[in-house]
């Protein structure tokens, strides 16, 4: 060991440890990038922007495939709907080749994942005028003849119809034949009927029915909305309906696939092909569709918004190991090797990297956030997208830090102490 | 046991390559003991430069050997070299060559990273070296504040806070005016006092005739000066 008082004795052998380590590394490297905070913000703008627009690119496509599920989820992906299959006969023409039979909502409500489900039969009323007998006023009644369908007691709900004034009939309506009727919003505006509590009622030619209610808002069938609609029993009574032409089915989420398969043959055991099912499909085949669309593009401009930060990150780094030869060669002279040279250029390097990678994740989710509230979505951002981005910054840097390094380590102490 | 000598050189020759090629230095031969105050005087292009940085282990002779304390330096490897040159070499510049944006204290600890200076002294000898050379009272200054001759001295305090036992000067006092020029002197001559062997190029006679070797570079030969 060396005196401990400073005079200029034989220095002993350099420890391992106590040669330039990481810890020095570190903070030689931050003195660097901290000299010119300016320089520094200019640097890590490129990568800032880039990364951030990678973080939203990705954090919309999330969100916005969350929104559409949620609207498919709320409809599409609930509704199945069976009708009768066409076969051709010999003539080229097609005849219905299978019948719906009149419980097919009981025979359908039992399989699972089946909410609800209701019959709709098209009317013919045989040319019979619709009109309707105003409760107040004289003038003309409207001569406006809207489309007569009839539906089972369950079909309203079955298609997300809502009641907006008075009551939808029930099954007792339906099993008595009763003469009643529910009117579609915009049927009812035609007829000029907007209350049923004084019971107006409506002429199917001579024959009158009470209107009991009016609906809205249906999510299928949205042609309901200019009909009358009847109780099958009493159409089956006053029209001679001879069979259901629609059945409407709300199904849970994902039960698609199974209802489709197992409702022809709850219908009809032994001919199963005689009905023909619409279907969603899967949910997951529906959102990886979504996102493919939405991403592709704007990945790509975003990978580019981050190769523009990289190149800057490597001009500056370059710049700066110019301007620093003289340090360079003063380190170099003070017992620096080339690899402790060049490694803290790298580090600088990706720091900076790393600095824009943190600041440009944390700018784009609070973009995607802010965005999403005020547009009333539910932002979804991926946590690992966030992380892995600000990784990938330092990645960037780590990358355009390479050359630049390369030429740092390889400056001659010589020449570089002399030039100043 | 006699003490080997500090540097010795054996029929160096430097030679760079290129049409044409040049010999900077032609079979120099040189020995400094320990504790001696050389200077090397000689003209532009003589060779000055040149004799520092292989003394510096900033560059290898292309013929003939450099003994460092004894040690043939020749087949080392360059960590090796940067390990010598950052533990018994050091050195100081006309142009100081701090760092204008840290404390004389940051700058003074810069030479301690590289030279293997045990982590728990290192702060400690360094404000001893700014002691030594009369700084104490600037030790959080930054170099922009600091006179000519003040600057000197940090990188003189720079250059010895890692024990070395040779420092090299490349004409110290030629930013300086001749009163600093003379401080700064004799700051080098109570280093060497104790102990330091102190090699100084020069192109001032005045500072030349200070020391107690002088040694004259023509034409990449050596002449030692009575």
């Amino acid at each position: 060991m060396e005196a401990t008082s400073p005079g200029w004795g034989a220095p002993p052998v350099i420890a391992r440890a106590d040669r330039f380590s990481l810890q020095d590394l570190l903070v030689e490297a931050s003195f660097g990038i901290g000299a010119k905070p300016s320089r520094l913000i200019m640097t890590t703008l490129g990568t800032v922007l880039g990364i951030a627009s990678l973080v939203v690119t990705i954090g919309f496509a999330q969100t916005a495939a969350g929104q559409i599920a949620n609207q498919f989820d709320a409809v599409s992906a609930t509704q199945v709907l069976v009708v009768p299959a066409e076969a051709s006969s010999g003539g080229g023409e097609t005849v219905r080749a299978g019948v719906l039979p009149w419980d097919a909502p009981e025979r359908v409500e039992r399989l699972a994942g089946v909410e609800r489900a209701g019959l709709l039969a098209e009317v013919d009323v045989k040319e019979a005028p619709v009109t309707s007998v105003p409760v107040n006023d004289p003038s003309a009644a409207a001569l406006f003849s809207p489309a007569v369908v009839a539906t089972s007691a369950d079909l309203l709900a079955a298609v997300r119809g809502d009641v907006v004034t008075g009551r939808n009939f029930d099954a007792g309506h339906d099993a008595r034949g009763d003469r009643v009727v529910v009117l579609g919003a915009r049927a009812a505006e035609q007829l000029g009927i907007n209350r049923v509590d004084s019971q107006p009622s409506i002429f199917i030619g001579e024959t009158s029915y009470t209107v009991i209610g009016i609906i809205d808002g249906v999510e299928r069938r949205s042609d309901l909305l200019d009909s009358v609609i009847l109780p099958m029993g009493t159409a089956r009574n006053d029209f001679a309906v001879s069979a259901p032409s629609e059945l409407h089915v709300q199904i849970d989420t994902g039960a698609g696939t199974l209802v489709s398969r197992q409702a022809p043959i709850a219908l009809s055991p032994n001919a199963p092909e005689n009905f023909s099912v619409t279907a969603p499909s899967g949910k997951s085949d529906l959102q990886d569709d979504i996102q493919a669309d939405v991403n592709i593009v704007f990945l790509i401009l975003g990978g580019i918004a981050l190769l523009a930060g990289g190149l800057g990150i490597a001009n500056v780094t370059m710049l700066s190991v110019m301007e620093r030869i003289g340090e360079i060669g003063l380190r170099r002279a003070l017992g620096a090797t080339r690899r402790d040279i060049g490694l803290q250029f790298m580090v600088e390097s990706v720091v900076i990297g790393l600095l824009g990678g943190l600041i440009g994740s944390a700018l784009g989710v609070f973009a995607v956030v802010i965005v999403s509230v005020l547009q009333g979505w539910t932002p979804i951002l991926d946590p690992w997208l966030a992380i892995g981005c600000a990784l990938l910054g330092a990645v960037v840097g780590l990358a355009a830090g390479a050359l630049p390094a390369r030429r740092a380590s390889n400056i001659e102490p010589i020449t570089a102490l002399r030039g100043s | 046991m006699t003490r080997p000598p500090v540097v010795e050189l054996v029929d160096v020759t430097r030679s760079f390559p290129g049409p044409p090629e040049v010999q900077a230095l032609k079979s120099i031969n040189l020995r400094i003991e320990s504790g001696d105050y050389l200077s090397i005087v000689g003209p532009s292009g003589s060779g000055k430069s040149t004799m520092l940085n292989l003394l510096g282990l900033l560059d290898r002779p292309s013929v003939g050997e450099y003994f460092l304390d004894g040690a043939s330096t020749g087949s080392l490897d360059e960590e090796q070299r940067a390990a010598l040159r950052g533990g018994k070499i050091g050195f100081v510049f006309q142009a100081f060559h701090l760092m204008p944006h840290r404390t004389v204290l940051d700058n003074v600890l810069l030479a301690t990273l590289y030279s293997g200076v045990p982590r728990a002294e290192r702060e400690e000898r360094a404000r001893a070296a700014i002691d030594r050379v009369g700084l104490s009272h600037r030790v959080d200054f930054t170099p922009g504040t600091l006179s000519g001759g003040e600057r000197q001295r940090v990188a003189v305090a720079r250059a010895v806070v890692g024990s070395p036992e040779l420092l090299l000067a490349d004409e110290p006092t030629g930013n300086l005016d001749a009163t600093t020029s003379g401080e700064v002197m004799d700051l080098f001559e109570e280093l060497n006092a104790d102990g330091l062997s102190l090699v100084i190029i020069t192109h001032d006679r005045a500072v030349a005739e200070r020391a107690e070797r002088s040694i004259r570079i023509t034409d990449g030969r050596l002449l030692e000066l009575a």
